[in-house]
Parts: C-alpha cells; structure tokens; sequence
C-alpha cells in the first residue's frame, strides 16, 4: 500500500512542484530552472495594483464558491447528522436513512450535475412552474450557468461529506450527558449549544476539511455547472493543462496546495485528526 | 409506554426529508428524462415515451465509441475494487499492531484523500510523461507512451479509494474483540487459520463494503481520471464530454445506463452483505446450546 502511494502520489506530488520551476516553450517542456510558471501566472499583477489582476479574482471567487459551499452544507450536514444521530431511535432505521443518504454518493458525479438541467434550463422545470403559477413573466436567466447553480450543485453532491464525520462524533455522545443537561436545567438550546455542538466539533471539522478541500480544487462541477464560463482554481489548472503548459499548471497547482494547506493547518488546529478515527 | 415525540422531531423529519428529495429528485428527472420520445428535447415536458434514446445509445451514436469505454471502465473498476479489497484488508491487519512507517503511510492516506484531484492527476500525468521522455531518449524511439488504463489511471483510482478502504478497516478493527484470535490462538490455530476461518468471517460484510465503495468510487470516478488516464476514456469522461456537445436525451440515456450498473452493484453488494450478517447471526454463536 506504501507502494502505490509513494507511486502514486508522494512522487507526483514532488513532480508538481519539481515542474512547476521548469522553463516552457509552445511545445515541450525544458528541464532548467525557472520562474516563468509563477511569472506567467501573476502576469500583470504588479501593474495593475491595487486593482486585483484576474489570477487574484480567480482565487477570490474560488474562495467565495469555497465559504458559501461550506456554509451550506454545514447547515444542512448537521441539521440531518443531528436528526440521525438524536431523532431516530432503532438501530435499523438508523441504518436504512444513512443508506438513504448514502446511495447517490455511489452513483456518478456528472450524472447528478446534469441531471439539474432539466430542472433548471430557461424551459426547465422551475421556469416554467414559476410562469404558470403567474409569479414571473420572463424566465429567469442566472438558475443554470451561473454562481448559484454552481453552488447548488456542489452543495448537493458534498453534503454527503459533511454528515458522515458529523453523525460519527454525535453518535459517540453519551446520552447521559444530555440528560444532565436537561436535569441541571438547561433548555434545548442550552444543550445544543454547550453540549452537543463542543461535542461534535472534531466531526464538524473533518467534515469542513472534506468539503473545503474538494471545492478548492474542483472544476468539473464549476466547468459543467458554470457553463464552461467561470474561472475558479481548479479550473486554472485545467485550462493550462489543454495548452501544454505544464510549468504553469504545475505552478497553480503548488499555489492551490499551499492555500489548502493552510486552510487544514489552521483548522486541524482546533482538532487532532488521528485521534478521531 | 412509548414517550411522545419533541416538537423539533417533527421539524427535523420535514428538513430530513427534504434533504432526501433534494438528493434523489433530480436523479429521478432524467432517468424519467431518458425515456423521451424520439421527438423530444432536453427538458420537460415528455414527448412521448419511448426507448428510443436508450435503444440509440446501444447502436452507437456515431460521437464516441462508447461501447469500448464502458468495457475499460468496468474492467479498471474490478481491477481497482480486487485490489482496493487486498491491499486495504492487509493494511488493517497491519495497523492493529505497531511497525515503523505507520504514521507516515497514514498520514500519506490522509493526505491522498484530501489534496485536490486535480493535482494528483496532474503529478502522475507528468510522472509518466518523464519516464516515456526516459524511455524514449534511453531505449527506443519508436516506443508510445507507457500511461494508460491499467498502469497509471489504475494508480490514480488507488489514491482516491485506498484511503476510504483504510478508513473503513479502522472503523471495523475498532469494534472488533481481539480476544477471539487469543482464543484461536490458544486452541492451537496457525496465523493464517486464525484469520481464515475468525478474523475474515466476521469481518466479510465490512470487506464487501470496502469493495463496494472500491468499484463504485472508480465507476464513477473523473477528476483523477482527467489527466492521468492516457490515450483512452472512461465512460465518466466520455459523458463529461457529452455535456458540452449533445443536445439530445441521450445524454440522459448514457448516464440512466451508468447509474444502473451503479445500483445494481449497490443492491449486489448490500444484498450480500444482509445474507452474510444473517448468516452470522444464525451461525455465529452456539453459546446456550450445551455441548456440540
């Protein structure tokens, strides 16, 4: 298993950042030392401060894509984990709901993206519900191929990421530390506040690193929900990649990572992941 | 007596259930989407209902061969599930006890989990293209590339479900009482007894989970895919591509097809795993019966 990683993985990982200081030319790669990946990625920035140059938008909006996402699904990854773990009493009917759940994230990602288009379209179904019942007159325009699809789509496939850790803490909670919140005279949200929530915050954490992680660095879902229109980071990386310039994409990608990285640092802080497990 | 529900559970009953909507509702639009009429379009309403969209996509609609890349995608998905399966188990075997690189290799699964898929496509596309670069300057100059199905997507698919297949075998080892391999042990069982006829049976249904998600995480699999796959497609990557082309339903066909070889591994897997457990139950305990 070290094998596949070290293979797979760590070595690539070392490429990246190998290639990322590599010259460039139309065609091929020049193995000598460079900074014209990270000179061609800035390019311009200096110039046009204190505007923000179009790398420095990209990253915004990857950023602003990447709290909106976690917002949401944090809401609603915990709202579900709480019903599971608190609401549903037998063990069977636990089992069957986070199957429930669990299904469609075995099931393929596109096909759950595009399956919003047919709800979403200029004659989709949301369109034309809203025509009949006489609330608009003209379709509207920014459902599909736009932020709020993007987000939509992403919050729908990710949730799933959130619940698990969620559910896995709040499951582990001793009931009788809820009773003698309720006993010592708390209300409901006392205890959920100063008991459930600290209680649950190594699952809430993990899940946020899941989610954060894997919207930073998305782009098919930004790419088919976006249209193919808006930039995020990942898509970056993609766009170089289909011109040939590796460097480039390599250089983005290390700065990806090292913002990725931050974020865990700063949120593994808060919890020792390895002792979750 | 049966205490009566709280007011919040009837709340989070509606949300709950609007989340399963949410997740469900619009997988259901297109598989309904897929059966359109030959005249219809993208969206609702239905014109008609046929198979015709279906029947099309199994002659082949001239755009892509999409026949080839189902076969690749089912083959690279049993390969990554066999070794996912293999490799994960005598992980978890290995984790129970201390040895020397553990924390780097959990660490390393951890890391493989979360660092963007973009980037480890595009590492391993640029690892591959330095030894066919090597390779070519070094032994042949007729040779092509050494990227492909098998060799580095299968590497790709193996950083993104090795780390839940380890991820699952803590889970299980967590639970399990290490008392019955003492036991094994004192009434004389090898180790390899103690783990194929203990060990392994009571961890079976978790070891068809790990498959379970080791061929439907690949099935479906795409970031990883993306660069790293070499000359071919999968069928992820022939629909991703589909999406920006086609107009027509069978888009919608192409992905109700995918998506029901993704349940019907769903149901196989859960099936057995029910089986399984009821065998256990039935079989596991002869505590109370006297002696056999």
């Amino acid at each position: 298993m070290m094998l596949v990683f070290l293979c797979f993985f760590l070595i690539p990982l070392v490429f990246v950042i190998v290639v990322s200081f590599w010259d460039y030319n139309e065609y091929q790669l020049l193995p000598a030392f460079s900074g014209r990946g990270y000179t061609d990625t800035f390019e311009g920035c200096i110039a046009k401060l204190p505007e923000l140059c179009t790398i420095g938008r990209t990253y915004l909006m990857t950023l602003k894509l990447c709290f909106l996402v976690w917002a949401i699904t944090l809401f609603i990854g915990f709202w579900v984990a709480y019903f599971l773990a608190f609401h549903v009493r037998t063990r069977t009917w636990q089992m069957g709901l986070s199957l429930l759940c669990t299904i469609p994230f075995w099931t393929s990602n596109v096909i759950r993206m595009i399956a919003w288009i047919p709800l979403l379209g200029r004659n989709g179904l949301v369109n034309s519900g809203l025509i009949g019942t006489g609330l608009i007159k003209q379709p509207i325009e920014w459902l599909l191929y736009s932020e709020f699809s993007i987000v939509l789509a992403l919050v729908h496939l990710f949730t799933f990421f959130m619940v698990v850790p969620i559910f896995n803490s709040m499951v582990r909670i001793d009931r009788s530390l809820i009773e003698a919140a309720y006993d010592a005279g708390a209300t409901g949200f006392q205890t959920l506040v100063n008991v459930i929530i600290p209680l649950a915050k190594p699952g809430i954490v993990i899940g946020s690193i899941f989610v954060i992680t894997i919207v930073m660095g998305d782009f098919i879902t930004i790419g088919v929900m976006g249209g193919q229109q808006i930039a995020a980071a990942g898509k970056i990386i993609e766009t170089r990649l289909n011109a040939l310039q590796f460097p480039a994409a390599a250089a983005n990608a290390v700065i990806l990572l090292a913002i990725t990285f931050m974020i865990i640092t700063m949120m593994s802080r808060i919890v020792d992941i390895r002792k979750e497990l | 007596m049966k205490e009566g529900r709280p007011f919040s559970f009837y709340v989070l009953a509606v949300f709950f259930a609007a989340y399963v909507l949410f997740l469900y509702g619009p997988m259901i639009a297109i598989y309904i989407l897929s059966f359109q009429g030959p005249q219809g379009g993208l969206t609702f309403p239905m014109n008609g209902v046929s198979t015709y969209w279906l029947s099309k996509l199994f002659q082949g609609t001239g755009i892509v061969d999409l026949g080839a890349s189902f076969r690749r995608s089912l083959l690279l998905g049993l390969v990554v599930m066999a070794l996912t399966v293999v490799l994960s188990v005598a992980a978890g075997m290995a984790f129970r006890r201390k040895f020397k690189a553990q924390g780097i290799l959990f660490y390393s699964a951890i890391a493989s989990l979360i660092v963007p898929s973009i980037i480890t496509s595009l590492g391993i596309s640029l690892e591959f293209r330095i030894i066919d670069d090597m390779i070519k300057t070094h032994w042949s100059d007729r040779f092509e590339t050494s990227m492909g199905l098998l060799t580095s997507g299968l590497g790709a698919h193996l950083t993104w479900t090795l780390p839940f297949g380890l991820l699952i075998m803590f889970a299980i080892f967590n639970r399990f009482d290490p008392r019955l391999e003492e036991a094994a042990r004192d009434l004389g069982a090898t180790s390899w007894q103690s783990f194929r006829h203990v060990v392994l049976p009571i961890i079976l249904p978790s070891v068809i989970g790990i498959g379970l998600f080791g061929f439907t995480l690949s099935w479906d699999e795409l970031a990883r895919s993306s660069q790293a796959i070499g000359p071919v497609n999968t069928l992820p990557l022939d629909l991703q591509g589909l999406t920006t082309t086609v107009t027509k339903p069978d888009i919608y066909a192409l992905g109700t097809i995918i998506s029901a070889v993704s349940f019907a591994v769903i149901a196989l897997a859960l099936g057995t795993i029910h089986i399984l457990k009821k065998r256990q139950a039935a079989k596991g305990s002869d505590a109370g019966k006297g002696l056999v």
